[in-house]
């Protein structure tokens, strides 16, 4: 069982205008588990994720206040805003296939990171679309638009994509909500596989995904962490609290 | 909903199934197909109606023997008004049509597109405001003033900089068209840029891209078919426009040899002249005949867009 703290999350608090979404939560997240975040729609769990990478820095109306420091850097003050978001990997709900190639789509971060060796960048490309499980779909037409491939392959692509910067973070949000059961199952074999490389955090709408997969689970509602603990317990019959039961036994309203 | 509560079954009353809509509502789509359709269709005819006014304006002296069409098109020698030896060479103006054109697209498609990527992308929501209030305002302004401006106080810089013994030239037109052309193509070229989704600028930036990376990567192929429309517009204006460049570009017949030459264009010829020469004389037939040489340029201009735009469309 995985131990060391990976990233550390003290007093968050984030509020859009005055409207705070997240009240002040803390947690650890260790190295190489996979930790599963469940939670009803509107909870904050988007946005917890993008306070990680500080993509939240795009909005301007929101405020942050806390600490989370990754590898014991404080994100807020990072030296090099570039190089933590390369530590980071994210996945949307819905797929964003950027409008380029297959190929461009995974050469990207390499790209933006100083690479342009193109035999560094053809190994890197071949690598992650292996790993992501699309290599065999797609290695004919690496040149055609990534926005082509059906949703269940673009979402791969996506998750190729987020590898393609080696993260040491990989961040999951909601990613099965528009493919179907075969290929969730697909990803979700590829990530017992990443883990060994990496710590996952997977947001998700599906108890059982976080049932399956996660080391441990977080229920997070309305912006406050109800209950964090080993999948086993919150999954199990006795959770500490009642809502985690309701929640996670859909009897929650 | 908690749990053991029930609901009733939903009551149904198959309103919908049965509902009928009103004969007049079926009606009335149809006359606003029809309506519309008729828009469509006349906006062609118009333009086929233009042209074929114009064409039939020429025609009479494009196929008199008098007239030679390769000395039209590959002469340098426009002497309409001669008594003796009259020639009907647009070469010059045509020349100076292309190299104004260019100059002001030189100047104006880097200026535009950078002034609509600060816009959109780097500067803060209110100097955003103030920006497009002004570059609205700039679009604004009517050719001719500008053509003073450039008649006036351009030409005087022009001559204090350049020490060229004429302020109104290709230089002058050129820079006053670009001014003409940056409004059109920064507003267009920012909606487009606007229209890029904000998921696309997000995936880039946590895939570690820097702001220009975001622009460079993402935002410009993104964007590229709405930003090459700003720029054809930016071209249209520029080609088609007659009052400043008349004004500024000095009115001189002969083939530019450097940017500090005056030119003739072709659309501040037809203003001229048009006026002064006499009805159905070979002249004014000329001047129409530029008129169709205007069109043809611009069809073959816009026919390279679409086939540019199609192109990349492909990729
Ligand atoms: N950019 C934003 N501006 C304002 N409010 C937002 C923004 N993003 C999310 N919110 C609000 O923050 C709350 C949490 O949203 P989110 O983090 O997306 O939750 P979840 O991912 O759990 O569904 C919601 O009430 C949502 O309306
Ligand atoms: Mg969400």
């Amino acid at each position: 069982m995985p131990s060391e703290t990976h990233i550390e999350i003290r007093d968050l608090r984030l509020a859009y205008g005055t409207r705070e979404v997240l009240h002040g939560i803390s947690l650890d997240i260790r190295r190489n588990e996979i930790f599963g975040v469940i939670g009803p729609a509107q909870s904050g769990k988007t946005s917890l994720l993008r306070c990680i990478n500080r993509t939240i820095d795009f909005s301007p109306e929101a405020s942050v206040a806390g600490t989370i420091t990754v590898d014991g850097e404080d994100v807020r003050g990072a030296k090099d805003l570039y190089a933590l978001r390369r530590k980071i990997g994210m996945v949307a709900p819905l797929p964003v296939g950027l409008p380029l190639s297959i190929y461009d789509n995974v050469a990207f971060a390499p790209r933006c990171a100083g690479m342009n060796r193109k035999a560094d960048i053809d190994a890197i490309v071949e690598q992650c679309l292996r790993q992501a499980a699309l290599w065999d779909e797609v290695k004919d037409r690496l040149d055609s638009l990534g926005t082509k491939l059906s949703g269940g392959q673009q979402q791969r692509l996506t998750i190729a994509r987020a590898l393609s910067h080696q993260p040491e973070i990989l961040c999951l949000d909601e990613f099965s909500i528009a493919i179907d059961p075969v290929t969730t199952m697909r990803i979700e074999d590829v990530l017992k596989d990443l883990r060994k490389n990496m710590t996952i955090i997977l947001v998700t709408n599906l108890t059982q995904q976080a049932r399956r997969l996660a080391d441990r689970t977080m229920f997070l509602w309305n912006g406050e962490i109800i209950e964090l603990g080993p999948s086993d317990t919150i999954f199990g019959n006795s959770p500490r609290d009642r809502r985690t039961y309701e929640y996670v036994n859909g009897l929650f309203g | 909903m908690s749990a053991g509560d029930t609901q009733p079954a939903a009551q149904f009353s198959f309103a919908v199934r049965h509902a009928k809509r009103p004969a007049w509502a079926l009606i009335g789509e149809r006359l606003l197909t029809a309506l519309i359709y008729a828009c469509g269709i006349s906006a062609i005819f118009f333009v086929l109606s233009i042209f074929v006014f114009v064409f039939k304006e020429a025609a009479p002296v494009l196929f008199s023997d008098r007239f030679d069409l390769r000395q039209f098109l590959f002469s340098e020698q426009w002497y309409p008004t001669s008594e003796i030896n009259k020639r009907y060479g647009v070469l010059a103006m045509t020349a100076g049509t292309f190299s104004v054109t260019a100059l002001a697209m030189a100047i104006a498609v880097p200026f535009g597109l950078g002034a609509a990527i600060y816009v959109s992308e780097f500067c803060g929501p209110r100097l955003k405001e103030t920006l497009k209030i002004i570059i609205e305002l700039l679009a604004a302004i009517p050719s001719v003033v500008w053509g003073f401006i450039g008649l006036t106080v351009m030409s005087k810089l022009i001559v204090q900089f350049t020490g060229a013994p004429v302020g109104v030239n290709i230089l002058n037109g050129g820079i006053i068209l670009a001014l003409m052309s940056v409004p059109i193509i920064v507003s267009i070229g920012e909606d487009a840029l606007k229209a890029v989704p904000d998921s696309y600028r997000e995936a880039g930036i946590a895939l570690g891209a820097t702001r220009w990376q975001l622009v460079w990567r993402v935002l410009l192929p993104a964007a590229k078919n709405g930003l090459l429309a700003a720029v054809l517009l930016g071209v249209g204006r520029a080609v088609g426009e007659t009052m400043a460049v008349l004004m500024a570009t000095g009115h001189a017949v002969k083939i530019p040899h450097s940017i500090l030459d005056s030119v003739r264009t072709l659309t501040a010829n037809i203003a001229a002249e048009l006026g002064e020469a006499p009805a159905d004389s070979d002249h004014y037939r000329v001047l129409f005949l530029i008129g169709v040489l205007l069109f043809t340029i611009t069809f073959f201009v816009n026919l390279a867009a679409d086939m540019a735009v199609r192109g990349i469309r492909k990729k």
